[in-house]
């Protein structure tokens, strides 16, 4: 199984800087989306497919031996979408395409519909419990493949990811990787106004996790979290990715409630394009 | 002449949870089949494949929702998932996964929900279920299977895991009495003329088709030929069979152990009143839950007996 693997620190700020101008402009042509869940996501994205961590074939999407990427955080899709294209699993043409009839890039990840996509989410809470059953699917065949499984901070108040970690963690499934975008913000307001998970990190070492908490936005912290990751036996492995709501458009960024599942107005486009420097 | 409660017999035969278990750890010999339990397998029988095949059973704990994720996460990496736990549990506890996470995305993930409807007795409503038919059917894409007896569970587990796509297999606590041997065929899909008629059709399934039999024979004794349709898979339903019933018969009675909302009865009236105009009655639990007390008790109780279903052919033949 193939990897991306790009060393060159100005092309991966490149990718990172496709992706953000993917997202805004796929969102606001389809006038609804979430491109603020999505641009928080963009560093980890463009290290685990650019930067040497997933493997993966775009040609043989099913592959039994590849690794997994799943998006629990289905809202973030045109994250995902951002990066599949960049990818090369369709061409970044079909990026506006979002949301239309007959699209495959529906509101939220369909696995059905788009190869690429691991898991069918949107429903908050369920992605790093279809990530066990992949990881377990591993043991089984006895087949190295790691799974990568990303959730939003909101989403960590759902009885299922703990119900999960429980399980990951008691059964040590050391091929599996959470990634916490701990941006701060959910739908309504700041994660500590409403839930506070604080402290997370302490959270997930007594359900058995090993944790690293980083810049989220730091293309070397993400790029050496994963190498850590992936050096773990014994443990599931978390990585606390502080990043932040709407990152590279100061307009979403300013008020991430009154921003959640908004895309960028079309008086603002062409500055929040210019911040973006794509 | 009565035909109450001493009737119903469910001492006799083994449970439908029990055939499910058994015919499961055989089908254990295909190394695809994997089994998820969520700390109930000494009660739905997924015991017997866990000591056959422990490395292929997960005991997920008390946690139905991470339990059917983790089950489709298996399914997408091409495995044969079976989940069992009491049908409450399953389909009540996770519901949203089953949609999000088997459903939408049509993973082949089997679901057995076991203490189905309100024979199981004395722990009572809180661990039965009344709707879980009715919930089931609501999945686009899903099949939903209710077997009369252990030769029919049995026969309907192999089945289901032949087939693909996702299923959900409702099971019993109690022993019920045998309609059919081991070995009968089964189809999905395809229901069983277990007793030919042509005053009425009785359409029944799980235990309500052993009581059909029974109202069918007292039928007779007031000259009244009564035909017994098991209709062990409610979705999708055997349309054909119902059309010829509702041709070849005066009119059909439907019976089953769920309330009277979302099930066999609603999804037969609906496929009947395409065809036209046809008289029909229905033995169900109504609108309400049940209570604790013996199975038997309870079946009495809230209307599910030979008696009730004689009642109800009446009904539909009277001018
Ligand atoms: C089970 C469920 N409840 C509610 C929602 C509606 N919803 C969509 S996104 C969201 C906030 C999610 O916040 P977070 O996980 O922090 O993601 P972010 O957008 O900040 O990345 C909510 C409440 C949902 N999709 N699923
Ligand atoms: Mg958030």
């Amino acid at each position: 199984m193939p990897k991306a693997r790009t060393e060159d620190a100005a092309e991966l700020e490149r990718i990172t800087r496709t992706l953000r101008r993917d997202i805004v402009i796929a969102t606001s042509a389809a006038a609804s989306g979430h491109p603020s869940t999505s641009l928080s996501m963009v560093e980890v994205v463009s290290i685990l497919f650019f930067g040497g961590v997933l493997r993966y074939d775009p040609k043989d999407p099913h592959n039994r031996e590849r690794d997994r990427f799943i998006l629990s955080k289905g809202h973030g899709a045109p994250g995902l979408y951002a990066v599949l294209a960049e990818a090369g699993y369709f061409p970044a043409d079909d990026l506006t395409t979002l949301r239309r009839l007959g699209s495959p890039l529906e509101g939220h990840p369909n696995m059905c519909r788009l190869p690429g996509v691991e898991a069918s989410t949107g429903s908050l809470g369920q992605g790093l419990s279809v990530g066990i059953g992949h990881a377990l699917g591993a043991s089984i065949d006895e087949l190295d493949y790691r799974v990568y499984v990303m959730v939003g901070d909101g989403e960590s108040e759902q009885g299922q990811i703990w119900e999960a970690a429980m399980y990951a963690g008691n059964h040590s499934l050391d091929n599996l990787t959470l990634i916490i975008d701990r941006n701060g913000y959910q739908q309504t307001d700041s994660v500590k106004n409403i839930q506070s998970l604080d402290p997370l990190d302490k959270k997930l070492e007594a359900f058995g996790w090993a944790v690293r908490d980083i810049d989220g936005h730091s293309l070397d912290e993400v790029r050496a979290a994963f190498e850590w990751a992936q050096s773990i036996t014994g443990s599931p492995q978390a990585i606390i990715a502080n990043t932040v709501k709407g990152k590279g458009v100061s307009l979403l960024e300013s008020d991430p409630a009154k921003w959640h599942g908004k895309p960028v107005p079309e008086e603002d486009k062409d500055r929040a394009l210019e911040e973006i420097g794509a | 002449m009565s035909f109450g409660i001493s009737r119903i017999q469910l001492e006799e035969g083994t449970s439908t949870r029990e055939a499910f278990g058994e015919a499961l750890a055989q089908a254990g010999s295909n190394l695809n089949v994997v089994v998820l339990d969520g700390d109930v397998n000494n009660s739905t029988f997924t015991k017997n494949f866990k000591d056959e095949y422990p490395d292929r059973f997960f005991n997920v704990g008390i946690a139905e929702s991470n339990l059917v994720g983790v089950a489709a996460g298996l399914a997408g990496c091409g495995k044969l998932p079976v989940v069992s736990s009491f049908s409450a549990f399953l389909l009540c506890n996770a519901y949203d996964q089953i949609r999000m996470s088997v459903a939408f995305p049509n993973q082949n993930v089997k679901l057995v929900g076991t203490h189905a409807g309100i024979s199981i007795g004395e722990d009572g409503p809180s661990q039965m279920t009344v709707e879980d038919v009715a919930l089931a059917c609501s999945f686009p894409g899903f099949t939903v299977i209710v077997p009369a007896d252990g030769p029919s569970a049995a026969a309907a587990t192999h089945a289901m895991l032949e087939r693909e796509g996702p299923t959900f297999l409702r099971c019993g606590r109690p022993k019920v009495p045998n309609v059919y041997e081991n070995g009968d065929a089964f189809l999905v899909g395809k229901a069983n003329t277990v007793r030919d008629g042509d005053d009425v059709t009785i359409v029944a399934n799980g235990i309500m088709v052993a009581m059909a039999l029974d109202a069918a024979e007292g039928l007779s004794g007031e000259g009244i030929s009564a035909r017994v349709v098991d209709m062990h898979t409610v979705k999708p339903i055997d349309t054909s069979a119902l059309e010829k019933a509702a041709n070849e018969t005066k009119g059909v009675v439907v019976a089953e152990e769920h309330m009277a909302y979302g099930g066999l009865g609603a999804t037969v009236a609906m496929t009947l009143a395409e065809r036209g105009p046809t008289r029909m009655a229905f033995v169900n639990i109504g609108d309400t839950y049940a209570t604790s007390g013996k199975p038997d008790e309870l079946l009495l109780q809230f209307g599910l007996t030979p008696d009730a279903i004689m009642d109800a052919a009446r009904r539909v033949l009277k001018d």
